[in-house]
């Protein structure tokens, strides 16, 4: 599995590698009961806080998609329900996967594509924020 | 969790000029946290009074527990503690392998072995005076003795100065793996890219006064440039929303840095019929840049 982490994307670098993961997840890359790097392994590999994969790993594991077995590592998850997020993601993938077929087919930029995206996702964003937030 | 350093209006002033200014730190254990600021913004002041080398003139702090101001409490301070200092001051009559030897004798807890590896890693000559040690040498060999004594905390004030790019390597895989094994790192640098790279925590210091104490996460998530192209040229004041740092028109195009209010310049801009929106996300420099500015 080779993970990297983009310095320019305006995105946390804990969101970046748990998306790396899942995706090497999707593709086949790593499979069910893999062993995942050690958090210090990972940390001096990308050199980034230990903090970044402590954060990506907590969160995988809340999504079900890792185990962490204390003393003996971390692994892909094997149970049900990480399997189906993945599923999920995946037919979410082919979905968006068709609709920027589509777009570009109408002539569109995939900078223009980008954009609509983000500004998409801020105003939907909009109205789950402002509960949340005073 | 008890904080690894706390300071409470912290204040240095020499003579006339206020070098720090009520200044609050919180810096949580086993993170990294970068302390970035212009040269002369206090910085290496701050650090020197939380090691107890030169007194507050007013407020005070702890460090890993211990009181700054008292001159008992500093000596615990400072055991505990590892401290890299911006000159690398060492014995340079000494060579390297004497100096290594030195030093161990005054930590129980000295590790030989990683000092052994790092000496290796870091590729220096033992036998060398070390005042025939490049820059480079210097601070790695500064680094070693630091680490080897295995501190709770880590101190470092510009390491990365006049290093050639694979020693900063070498740098920063060393404080990322003593964040691994426990060690708080705290580190003034200008190299605003590494500092992103590695960091958990940034504090900016300004004049002597803190005026970002942030997570690199929060920094990435939060801050934007939001760039718009309007049918007429807009209002002065018209995107001056919450969060908005800095508003540059030109003609009937605007470019407005905001930190969280996304959704709020980019709705003010829907509504004055705006047509284009561009958002872009902001480095760590761009940030530092706009909080640092005159």
């Amino acid at each position: 599995m080779l993970l990297r982490l983009n310095d320019s994307a305006g995105q946390p670098r804990y969101i970046q590698l748990m998306q790396q993961i899942r995706h090497a997840i999707e593709n086949g890359a790593l499979k069910d009961g893999d062993q995942l790097p050690s958090i210090r392994a990972l940390a001096e590999e990308l050199v980034v806080s230990p903090g970044t994969i402590i954060k990506a790993y907590t969160g995988l594991e809340m999504e079900g998609v890792i185990e962490v077995q204390h003393g003996a590592g971390v692994f892909v998850s094997r149970n049900r329900r990480a399997r189906r997020l993945s599923e999920r993601v995946q037919a979410a993938r082919e979905r968006v996967g068709s609709l920027i077929a589509d777009l570009r087919n109408e002539g569109l930029l995939d900078d223009e594509i980008r954009r609509l995206f983000e500004a998409g996702l801020l105003s939907s964003s909009k109205a789950r924020h402002s509960n949340s937030k005073p | 969790m008890r904080l690894a350093i706390e300071t409470h209006d912290l204040c240095k002033r020499f003579g006339e000029s206020q070098a720090v200014k009520d200044l609050s730190l919180a810096v949580l254990p086993n993170r990294i946290t970068a302390f970035l600021g212009m040269n002369g913004a206090g910085k290496s002041t701050t650090i020197r009074m939380l090691l107890g080398m030169i007194r507050p003139s007013n407020g005070g702090g702890q460090v890993l527990g211990h009181n700054i101001a008292d001159p008992a409490q500093s000596i615990e301070i400072r055991r505990n503690t590892a401290y890299v200092s911006e000159d690398k001051r060492l014995y340079n009559y000494m060579t390297v392998e004497q100096v290594i030897r030195f030093t161990s004798g005054f930590f129980p807890q000295w590790r030989a072995d990683l000092a052994a590896t790092l000496l290796r890693r870091y590729e220096l000559p033992p036998a060398r005076r070390v005042s025939r040690l490049s820059k480079g040498m210097r601070t790695k060999l500064a680094l070693l003795l630091a680490i080897a004594r295995r501190p709770k905390l880590l101190i470092l004030d510009e390491p990365s100065e006049g290093l050639d790019p694979h020693s900063v390597e070498d740098l920063l895989e060393t404080l990322v793996s003593e964040s691994a094994e426990g060690t708080t790192v705290f580190f003034s640098s200008h190299q605003i890219e590494e500092v992103e790279r590695i960091s958990d925590q940034v504090c900016v210091l300004h004049r002597g006064s803190l005026v970002m104490d942030t997570s690199v996460d929060e920094l990435r998530e939060s801050w934007r440039q939001v760039d718009i192209v309007l049918p007429v040229s807009p209002h002065p004041g018209d995107f001056e929303l919450t969060g908005v740092k800095r508003i540059r028109a030109r003609g009937q195009q605007l470019s407005v840095v905001v930190n969280g209010n996304v959704e709020g310049v980019v709705d003010r801009a829907r509504e004055s019929h705006a047509k284009a929106i561009e958002v872009t996300p902001l480095c760590l420099r761009e940030i530092f840049l706009q909080t640092t500015k005159e």
